[in-house]
């Protein structure tokens, strides 16, 4: 599913990165502790989140998430945090949805555990 | 990297009093490894593994530490030390879910008691040796051979 495709369905909008909107992703995590992001397994996913602490941006950037999709209509406080997120080619969403919501709909369109055992 | 003596990184941890810096070390160990061509999913696992270190390093060495990357033809080896507090409790450490965090950084996100058992579990072997007042250490080995993200 293309990310232009993510923020249709959840009614999200782009912080940065807008021409990114055909980058693929084929699973996602949820997760609001840094440490929960951080114990993820599996491969790059997207990223639900509640969490607009700076430290989101760079525990992304580490695992190599491609995009976070913030809910409840969120997004980082300072515009620098969108920067570093530009400058690391990571794209930022910010949906009007809460999380269970979210996740539901992209399951319904697909979207797997990006723990892969959930299978 | 054809070179069977391997590459050593050298960085310094400081400790700057929050956590704005933290991931500072742990995406330039990232940038190193991908510059040599060391596999995706050794460089995510050891990348985690870096930060979780950094985190540890911040949130409770006074004088933050040292941690040391070598990456060799069939592994990669972390080594973390601080001359910090010290665990008075290995093993109680290193159950999910234990955490001495204060306040301030569990409101973060972070301190949930997952960080040293997630090194454990990114680690194809992990050892750690601490002692009050003295400091702690830990050393990380990651294998290139085995292809896990």
């Amino acid at each position: 599913m293309k990310l232009r495709e993510v923020a249709e369905l959840l009614e999200a909008q782009f912080l940065n990165l807008e021409d990114e909107g055909d980058r693929e992703i084929e699973s996602a995590c949820a997760a609001d502790l840094l440490s929960d992001i951080l114990a993820i397994k599996g491969g790059p996913a997207l990223t639900v989140t509640s969490n607009v602490a700076p430290q989101v941006v760079r525990v992304a950037e580490v695992m190599g998430i491609p995009a976070i999709l913030y809910v409840r209509g969120k997004r980082p406080a300072e515009e620098k945090v969108v920067d570093w997120a530009t400058g690391n080619g990571i794209v930022l969403l910010s949906t009007p949805i809460p999380t269970f919501e979210a996740c539901g709909r992209l399951y319904l369109k697909g979207i797997r555990c990006s723990e892969g055992k959930y299978l | 990297m054809s070179s069977e003596l391997g590459v050593v990184l050298y960085f310094a941890v400081l400790n700057s009093g929050g956590l704005d810096n933290v991931g500072a070390v742990s995406t330039e160990v990232k940038r190193r490894l991908q510059e040599i061509n060391v596999e995706d999913g050794v460089i995510r696992r050891v990348s985690i593994i870096c930060f979780e270190a950094e985190m540890n390093l911040a949130s409770y060495a006074d004088r933050g530490g040292h941690l040391k990357v070598e990456v060799k033809p069939d592994r990669v080896e972390i080594f973390v030390e601080d001359d910090g507090p010290g665990i008075e409790d290995v093993e109680q450490a290193m159950t999910p879910g234990y955490s001495t965090a204060p306040l301030w950084i569990r409101e973060l996100g972070f301190g949930a008691g997952l960080g040293l058992p997630n090194m454990e579990e990114k680690s194809d072997i992990f050892h750690i040796e601490s002692e009050v007042g003295k400091g702690t250490r830990i050393h990380s080995v990651v294998f290139r051979r085995r292809d896990a993200a």
